[in-house]
């Protein structure tokens, strides 16, 4: 199976520190692949190079043949690429089912009427998507007034609402209760096994790192330094030193 | 042009220079720990001029007599810079920012009339400084005292960096300015730290007026003319940073002494008269410093808020029975009402279109512009010109107006939405300033100061009644188009653009087009209600572009509230009304509109409609 996602070469230097060191990985269809290390390793630098907000020093990441390095978000968006956030951003006055159609808008291109009234049409695709991560009952509710686990649910639904081939989510179950991290996780190994999405994820919390990814790499002061199946890394002597330092 | 005569402008340009810094470094003292922007800052250095004015006339015009003046006006500024704190800011801490801004232009209302009260509306020529002769330099003479002043801006910034890292209070001022939420979380008291700082930024502004006693006479139009010089400063040196207002004051001074010092120049056969162009350069340099370097000379990006603030609630369209009470209410009451009735009536709806324009962008788009007068005062000057000077018929130039003060918008809102926050609402205030300076000044074409007279609408609008029937129609369709924008896609791209610009780019969606197209749409309705206006009133004056103008603007939108529709236009009818009914029955109009203003401000922080609405909520919640 060819990749969805090939990165190769990536580099990165602020000023004199070297944050990303020649780091190469891919992610194939219906996989989810977690980016993991300890902080400060370059797990969000690598991540704001692909998805457009920072420029990188060279490498490629190429989506489907096009190399992604370099273009605005929007351009890598329209690549089909969904996002979520490290912490989430959505519309907070507009109403959850609005959030999901407004993703549903623009990826259908019909954004710029003047006269229309925004909400009428896209509705059943927003509650089809919204019901897929349990969010339909909430769906009139401002975005505004919900609580942290539900909004990062909503951004998965926006995030999947342009078909994406590749989903990127920066610290996906960051602020959650345990039990909602997995939840979450398992959620989106369902749909990307479902409809064939490369997932790229970075996490902190192990438990959802070692039952959920399908393969792991991990990064340590900018280098990769190991990847491969959950037990072969578990397994792997230089993540036990980066994690436990000179205790292992 | 001499060598000589350009030194002399030179050292004229520096002596103000410092002043301007004095007010500057006030202004950006406010903002970096309360976030406040002070529209009231050219007012206190106002109070400077009359205050050391006032008091040197009880001291004595001896060297101690002047100094203590200067010094005691300046430390009683900073008193009334506390009192505003205390008994006005100190409510509305946890209001929408642009609540505070209301407020304190409510402050310059009272202050104004304050001063006029007090001293009069003759402008106030103050005594030399005592003691100080005149130095040669090049064989020209120059007032010793400017060259104390040119050395103070230097001293006083040295003085201020020595507060600002030595003492315990500038470490806190330093903290507060780059993360405020963090200095209230470790248990410093924010109540004395601002009021603290509003005492010494007021004491320097102060200070800057009281200086320039010597040098200009106090008067009443000083209070807006300060404040916008004072914008432009710190927004070209950088928020927070005293150093770069410093810098940007000495550039902005040079660079008028310049313009004065050339003179007028004859280039390639046409005449170009350089000291005119005094009133635009700094607004020019703003612009250009603002687009190349987004934050200032020394400014830095400001660090994102850990929350987003309050939540903007959902929009709900007006009921369509409170719309057709509206629609009746404004049908109806001409016909029982005199002719004064009428004409009232024509000026409210006109600005209700130009209050809706200008809260389209400011509320669902969320660019705050304190230059909304640009795109009114150039469509009613549009339609002036194009029916006097190209000889169009009325309805043609009426209906032509709104695209020439579209173009406008198309350049100035590319540059504008740039930029966010308060940079944004600066650089419109630039254009604005901009736009007024040209029509102000190009006699041959504009009739400059005296505007244009003669602008009467064809026979079968004459009658006053027909001509208000019209407009209402003009400008109720343009409301309701508004309206029914902010409903459509458009509209809620601009809302979802305003929320959250990280996923809206995150989702393909372009925010600078669609926030550029908002903009213009918005520039070319706020020029039909101009147009309207102009014909209205038969004549149109510069005042129509000028900062006066767009505050207006601003105050009607906030007084009804930002997060509703029908707010703005409640805003302006109320607005216009009360100005109205004050002037005639009263002197002192400003002040007590003022008042009004700050009384609605402490009682309604989401403005009369949000706070109407808010009631009703809580008033069924108990019956339920």
């Amino acid at each position: 199976m060819s990749a969805v996602l090939q990165v190769e070469g990536l580099h990165k230097d602020f000023g004199g520190v070297r944050a990303v060191v020649d780091v190469s990985f891919a992610v194939d269809a219906g996989e989810l692949l977690a980016l993991i290390g300890p902080n400060g390793a370059g797990k969000s630098t690598c991540f704001n190079m692909l998805n457009g907000q920072l420029a990188p020093d060279s490498g490629i990441a190429r989506l489907g043949g096009r190399d992604i390095l370099g273009m605005s978000p929007r351009a890598i968006w329209k690549l089909g690429v969904g996002r979520t956030f490290q912490i989430t951003a959505t519309f907070a006055s507009l109403s959850v089912r609005e959030n999901v159609q407004m993703a549903l808008y623009s990826h259908a291109g019909k954004l710029g009427s003047l006269l229309q009234r925004f909400g009428a049409a896209f509705t059943v695709e927003a509650d089809a998507l919204l019901d897929q991560v349990g969010m339909l009952e909430q769906a009139t509710r401002l975005c505004g007034v919900l609580a942290y686990g539900d909004l990062k649910r909503v951004e998965l639904a926006m995030a999947l609402a342009n078909q994406p081939r590749l989903l990127l989510m920066d610290e996906p179950t960051a602020g959650m209760a345990p039990r909602e991290r997995v939840a979450l996780m398992e959620l989106v190994a369902r749909l990307a096994r479902a409809r064939q999405i490369a997932v790229l994820f970075t996490e902190h919390d192990m438990d959802v790192v070692f039952s959920q990814a399908d393969r792991i790499v991990v990064l340590d002061r900018g280098r990769l330094i190991a990847g491969g199946k959950p037990d072969e890394v578990k397994a792997n002597v230089n993540v036990r030193d980066v994690y436990l330092g000179g205790m292992a | 042009m001499s060598l000589p005569s350009i030194l002399i402008q030179l050292l004229n340009g520096l002596a103000s220079a410092s002043s301007l810094f004095l007010v500057s470094a006030g202004l950006s003292l406010i903002f970096g720990v309360t976030r406040i922007v002070n529209f009231a800052h050219g007012s206190l250095y106002m109070l400077g001029l009359y205050g050391a004015y006032s008091l040197i006339e009880a001291l004595g015009r001896t060297p101690l007599g002047f100094w203590s003046a200067v010094i005691l006006a300046a430390l009683v500024v900073g008193l009334v810079g506390v009192a505003i704190e205390v008994l006005v800011l100190r409510r509305i801490y946890r209001a929408p920012e642009l609540f505070q801004l209301l407020a304190t232009f409510a402050v310059v209302l009272v202050i104004k009339d304050v001063a006029l009260f007090a001293w009069g509306p003759e402008d106030l020529v103050g005594p030399r400084a005592p003691g100080f002769g005149s130095v040669e330099i090049l064989g020209k003479r120059i007032p010793a005292y400017d060259l104390l002043l040119i050395a103070i801006g230097p001293v006083v910034l040295g003085v201020m960096r020595l507060l600002l890292k030595r003492t315990r209070w500038g470490a806190l001022v330093r903290a507060a300015t780059q993360d405020r939420e963090m200095v209230g979380a470790l248990g410093v008291d924010q109540a004395r730290l601002f009021t603290s700082v509003f005492f010494v930024g007021a004491v320097l502004a102060g200070l800057g007026g009281a200086l320039q006693i010597p040098r200009e006479p106090a008067n009443l139009d000083l209070d807006l003319a300060v404040i916008a010089d004072a914008f432009v400063v710190t927004v070209v040196g950088g928020l927070g940073s005293l150093g770069g207002a410093f810098l940007a004051a000495i550039l902005i001074a040079l660079a008028k002494a310049f313009c004065i010092g050339i003179g007028t120049v004859h280039l390639f056969g046409t005449e170009i008269v350089f000291s005119k162009l005094t009133l635009v350069v700094e607004f020019v340099i703003m612009g250009v410093v603002l687009v190349l370097r987004p934050y200032g000379l020394r400014g830095k990006k400001p660090a994102t808020p850990r929350t987003s603030g309050e939540i903007a609630p959902a929009l709900t369209s007006p009921r369509w029975q409170v719309a057709a009470c509206w629609m009746v209410l404004f049908l109806v009451v001409p016909l029982l009402g005199d002719r004064y009735v009428v004409v009232l009536l024509t000026d409210i709806a006109c600005f209700a279109l130009f209050a809706a324009s200008l809260h389209f962008i400011m509320g669902p788009a969320g660019m705050v512009s304190f230059g909304h007068a640009a795109y009114f005062g150039l469509g009613a000057y549009a339609a002036a010109l194009l029916f006097k000077r190209a000889g169009l018929p009325m309805e043609a130039a009426l209906l032509l107006a709104p695209f020439c003060a579209g173009l406008f918008a198309v350049v100035y809102g590319w540059f504008c939405v740039r930029l966010s926050g308060v940079y944004l609402a600066m650089l419109t205030l630039a254009f604005a300033q901009i736009s007024w300076s040209i029509v102000f000044q190009w006699d041959s074409f504009t009739d400059g100061s005296n505007g244009i007279v003669g602008i009467w609408p064809s026979a079968w609008l004459s009658d006053k009644s027909v001509y208000y029937y019209m407009t209402l129609a003009l400008c109720g369709i343009g409301i309701v188009f508004l309206w029914r924008v902010l409903f459509s896609p458009f509209g809620y791209v601009l809302r979802a653009g305003r929320d959250s610009p990280l996923r809206a780019e995150a989702l393909g969606i372009d925010v600078r087009s669609f926030q550029w197209a908002a903009f213009v749409l918005a520039g070319m309705l706020a020029g039909l209600a101009g147009a309207a206006f102009a014909f209205s009133k038969g004549s149109i004056s510069p005042s129509s572009v000028s900062i006066g103008q767009s505050t207006d603007g601003l105050v009607m939108v906030l007084l009804g509230g930002v997060e509703t529709l029908t707010g703005p236009v409640v805003g302006a009818a109320l607005f216009t009304w009360l100005r109205d009914e004050l002037a005639r029955d009263t002197q002192s109009w400003r002040a007590v509109l003022g008042l009004v203003i700050l009384l609605i401000v402490l009682l309604f922080p989401q403005g009369l409609v949000g706070g109407l609405k808010a009631l009703i909520g809580r008033w069924r919640e108990a019956r339920a």
